[in-house]
């Protein structure tokens, strides 16, 4: 008898939550875009990625506290969690989309993530801008999804030129984080250009892999240094590389090591402490020289309210905001697919991290900024820009 | 089965194939989604559950083989410009860049492979015990998705495949779901399925009364496993993109929590529970977000879904130690006969 | 390979095995005495370097008040999960306490990233431990050399406890039969609660040198080392302290000497462990220092 009130206090309460989880949502969410036009943003908030997440996500809400309105209506961020998991990605989209109704959404750091909410956003009309995903495969085929960033076939090359043009170096080691598609595409665009530029095939000395959440490198780092290469190319998330490159120190290699975007992120630089000083890498902004007049607004209003530097997906974050809006401006009415078509004309949009420019797939053209850690800081090094 | 089962089964089919079509048309995407997820989930759930719940063994290594069949399905679904399109690091391997069948084929033959792989791992794997086994499952999960990772001429390793053709839909995942209720009913049902029992119930007096312990529990570790690669493809279409990612430890863990609370002996309570915990997912959402009361905001807190999760699972394994349904299964006489009273007098006489 | 990159490699590989080992000793301990693979222990040990993080960072501690306090912490969590998972459920069939096990396992990842927060955070670097010393052509923290010996000496500290107190001689008991310990006047729950404690702290010392080692922390640290210390006390002899240790060594320097000698492997890194526990359960289950369990009928 007890066991059956038990059963029966789980069901209710389970039937509970799920109507409790039902009605908030129908009865917050507005008659649709009367007064308020709803733009998503869709990132992983939690799981592995949440560093990456949580940047874009300042941006764009430091983009809606400055421009909080568009054609007379209040602007409004509706923030979904993907976990950093792709089942959750597809789901979240799906939830953007359907529930929320939003008419544009900006995300996700993660080009596999954007790639699960890729047919959603197709099937249901409503454009997608991804701040900071460089995987080609986002993009491509896919006419609602855009991007404000460059792609990592231009990132490859801009330091392989790097390596070759400015280290002088004529062996290189990878070291690529085998379980991440963004490292994997990356150092392969790098080999390409690399051999390109040396003329000589045999110019990637080793090739070493390691997984996602790895800790040890010694072994593989006590390989590649046995080649003697003149630079290590290390794209992966900042988690690994920089205990990468503090393993490297602590063994006494001193070779340079050199990466992708994904290393802007401060815990970059207090996990590696002091031994990734001198690590050079890509990125797409740099808060030292402001690149456009909406990148000194940007960087005035971020350190007025968070008192620190900004990171460069927040500064795309924020871009992608303003994008979006602009193309409502433009398109004249809160329609996803005449906002859609008002994205893809984007020609010379000034943004927070430079001039922006679509081209026909929905990419940016867009210059690189090479940075340096120095005494413990991202100092600006160089501009490298896109080869048209 | 008696003849008015038989009518009231068939009525329901009947029901459900009217709620697809009407669900087909008239539901958004989102609650489609959902629904669609609920009946992979229930397929996940029952292929896991006939080798966890029935046969007592514990296997944790579901992931590899879901893994295996969403990767078979979807290259033999994927057309030739796509596959070009999605393995521009390296080029696939031929011949697998000119396969390409017919969705129902695809996901046989990727149930299939699955069970073949289960069928190797099995060979070696099921003559240990309990804990052992556990572990060595899930050390074969591992294997796979860590070779998946790294072949990248035949999975697209960490770049995982996109652009899988979405052919799941209400009617596939359905159809799969009811297909694989039947089946599992069917093969509970008959001696097999008995043996199953006995296996799990006690392995040496199993023995001693004459089964083949080995070949059953292979039998059984095989079959399910088909059932899990079929899931895994029906999976793989509906998301559209796949990578070796999604198939760690923590994909078996919701279909554990699934089997666990639905009550590990029972099929009905791996389907109700495969409900829930599909519909859960989405639902609780709103514990991640701002809870508005009117009065005051709770701010949301960012995993906390994950931890009601496995709270839920402690809870009803330390508590509600059978699960919802026990080993208890669905019957039209029980429903039945919560509708009909029966009078006092011939409750007392205890019939 | 040269002589000098052998002996780096073989350093770097048994400073990892020391630390596999101290936390393979807290699953065999279990093992041995409840039959039970506790799959929270790598999260305990997770636990251990936050509490140790926090007691720097947010306490404002000295590195040494932090790490006892941490341990201290660890192994009250220890026996907290050990009464709260597992008691209730020890006369019920196997598979409930299993899924028990990775139920409490996922509960406290999760809570973690709750409570802690998803992103990663950096280890507090003590410059005793991590300073950067060259013997020979060998390059290494003075933390590498400091790990080993630590290992070594919790080691014979825990045989002498097992062989020569009476604590040990109950726990020896204990893991023989439970009943007759307990008709033999053996309080067996006090000698379990005091297992899981000692395995606990065993893991939190492995945690907080691991973190001081691989200064990275995040929730899910403890996933992977967890998976493979278990598979270190099979491999030396589940149940048994000596082969624990030893099969944390052959773990560590048997993956640090796979990728040196194969690099183009190097993906498959962790495949390595799982591959060995398969062999080593297919061709030798007891393990290398294990003795043969009869299974009563």
């Amino acid at each position: 008898m007890k066991k059956k009130v038990a059963i029966l206090l789980v069901f209710v309460l389970t039937i509970s939550l799920i109507l409790v989880g039902c009605t908030p949502k129908e009865a917050n969410a507005p008659a649709p875009a009367d007064d308020v036009i709803r733009i998503g943003v869709f990132q992983p908030i939690t799981g592995a990625n949440a560093a990456g997440g949580a940047l874009e996500v300042e941006g764009a809400k430091l983009a809606n506290e400055l421009y909080p309105t568009v054609l007379g209506k209040r602007v409004e961020l509706v923030v979904v969690d993907n976990k950093s998991d792709k089942v959750e990605a597809a789901s979240a989209a799906a939830r953007l989309v359907e529930k929320e109704k939003v008419v544009a959404i900006i995300g996700s750091w993660g080009s596999s993530l954007s790639m699960s909410a890729g047919d959603i956003v197709k099937n249901a009309k409503v454009p997608a801008v991804a701040a900071s995903a460089t995987n080609p495969l986002v993009t491509l085929g896919n006419d609602y999804y855009f991007r404000v960033c460059f792609l990592d076939p231009f990132q490859g090359t801009v330091m392989a030129n790097y390596a070759f043009n400015k280290l002088g170096a004529k062996k290189v080691a990878i070291m690529q984080e085998v379980s991440n598609d963004y490292a994997v595409g990356l150092a392969k665009f790098f080999t390409d250009s690399f051999v390109q530029l040396t003329g000589d095939k045999d110019a990637i000395v080793a090739v070493s892999n390691y997984n996602t959440g790895d800790q040890d490198f010694s072994a593989q780092l006590q390989n590649i240094a046995s080649k003697n290469p003149d630079v290590i190319f290390a794209p992966g998330n900042f988690t690994e590389s920089a205990l990468i490159i503090k393993q490297a120190r602590q063994q006494g290699i001193q070779i340079p090591f050199i990466g992708g975007d994904t290393w802007e992120t401060p815990e970059f630089i207090e996990i590696g402490g002091a031994e990734v000083e001198g690590a050079v890498f890509s990125t797409f902004f740099t808060s030292e020289t402001p690149i456009t007049a909406e990148s000194e607004v940007f960087l005035r209003e971020y350190r007025a309210k968070y008192g620190k530097e900004p990171a460069a997906v927040t500064a795309l974050g924020y871009d992608a905001y303003l994008v979006i809006l602009a193309a409502i401006e433009k398109a004249g009415s809160a329609d996803p697919v005449k906002i859609r078509d008002e994205i893809a004309k984007t020609t010379d949009f000034e943004g927070a991290a430079g001039m922006i420019t679509l081209d026909a797939n929905g990419d940016a053209i867009k210059s690189a900024v090479i940075k340096v850690v120095k005494n413990g800081e991202f100092k600006y090094q160089d501009t490298i820009e896109p080869t048209k | 089965m008696k003849r008015r089962d038989i009518i009231l089964t068939s009525a329901s089919i009947l029901l459900l194939l009217v709620f697809i079509n009407f669900a087909s048309g008239n539901l958004d995407a989102y609650k489609v989604r959902i629904l669609n997820l609920c009946a992979i989930y229930t397929v996940l759930g029952l292929s896991m559950n006939l080798i966890n719940g029935f046969t007592g063994l514990f296997s944790l290594g579901h992931a590899g083989f879901m893994a295996v069949g969403a990767y078979t399905t979807a290259i033999l679904t994927m057309s030739q410009v796509t596959k070009q399109q999605n393995f521009f690091l390296a080029p696939i391997l031929p011949p697998l860049d000119k396969l390409n069948v017919p969705f129902l084929f695809a996901l046989l033959i990727g149930g299939l492979l699955s069970a073949f792989v289960a069928f190797l791992i099995g060979a070696p794997a099921l003559r240990l015990k309990g804990d052992y086994l556990a572990i060595a499952t899930l050390g074969f999960s591992e294997i796979i998705r860590i070779v998946f990772t790294n072949t990248q001429r035949i999975t697209n390793g960490a770049l995982g495949l996109k652009s899988i053709p979405n052919t799941t839909n209400l009617w596939w995942s359905y159809g799969a779901a009811v297909i694989t209720i039947a089946i599992m009913a069917l093969l509970i049902n008959s001696s097999y399925g008995k043996a199953f029992k006995a296996i799990r119930e006690d392995e040496i007096a199993a023995e001693s009364m004459g089964i083949n312990l080995f070949k059953h529990k292979v039998l059984s570790f095989v079959i399910g496993a088909f059932f899990a690669g079929v899931g895994g493809g029906l999976l793989g279409s509906l998301m559209g993109t796949i990578d070796p990612l999604m198939f760690r430890f923590s994909f078996t863990f919701s279909i554990l929590l699934i089997i666990v609370l639905g009550g590990m002996g029972s099929m009905t309570g791996t389907v109700i529970a495969a409900f829930i915990i599909s519909s859960a997912t989405e639902l609780l959402r709103f514990l991640d977000q701002s809870i508005n009361l009117g009065f005051v905001v709770i701010p949301g807190v960012s995993g906390l879904r994950m931890v009601v999760f496995s709270a839920l699972l402690m809870i009803v394994v330390l508590f509600f130690r059978n699960g919802l349904m026990g080993t208890n299964e669905f019957s039209w006489d029980k429903i039945i006969n919560l509708f009909q009273r029966k009078p006092l007098i011939k409750r007392r006489l205890g019939q | 390979m040269t002589f000098n990159l052998f002996l780096q490699h073989l350093t770097n590989g048994v400073s990892l095995g020391s630390l596999y080992a101290l936390i393979a000793i807290g699953y065999t301990m279990v093992y041995g005495i409840l039959r039970l693979i506790n799959f929270a222990h790598g999260d305990i040990f997770m636990m251990a370097v936050y509490f140790s993080f926090f007691g720097v960072a947010t306490f404002g501690m000295p590195w040494y008040v932090s790490f006892v306090v941490a341990i201290i912490l660890t192994c009250f969590l220890g026996m907290l999960v050990e009464r709260a998972a597992y008691k209730p459920l020890r006369e019920s069939p196997k598979v409930n306490i299993l899924v028990s096990a990775i139920g409490a396992s996922f509960l406290l990842q999760n809570l973690a990233v709750v409570v802690f927060g998803g992103r990663p955070k950096a280890f507090p670097t003590v410059n005793l431990f991590q300073q950067v010393m060259t013997i020979g052509a060998v390059s290494l923290q003075r933390l590498t050399l400091i790990i080993p010996v630590a290992s070594l000496t919790l080691l014979f500290g825990l045989l002498f406890l097992i062989n020569n107190t009476k604590s040990g001689m109950a726990m020896r008991a204990v893991s023989k039969d439970h009943e007759t310990a307990r008709l033999m006047g053996v309080d067996v729950n006090r000698t379990i609660t005091l297992t899981f404690g000692i395995g606990s702290a065993l893991a939190a010392i492995g945690g907080i040198m691991w973190g001081m080692k691989f200064p990275q922390i995040n929730p899910a640290m403890g996933i992977m080392p967890g998976l493979k210390c278990f598979i270190a006390a099979v491999i030396g002899g589940i149940g048994n302290i000596t082969g624990a240790v030893l099969g944390g060594f052959i773990l560590g320097v048997g993956e640090i000497m796979i990728v040196a000698m194969l690099p183009s492997l190097t993906g498959y890194r962790d495949a390595f462990a799982f591959i060995l526990l398969i062999v080593i359960l297919l061709f030798k289950p007891t393990g290398i220092m294990g003795e043969k369990i009869s299974e009563k009928v």
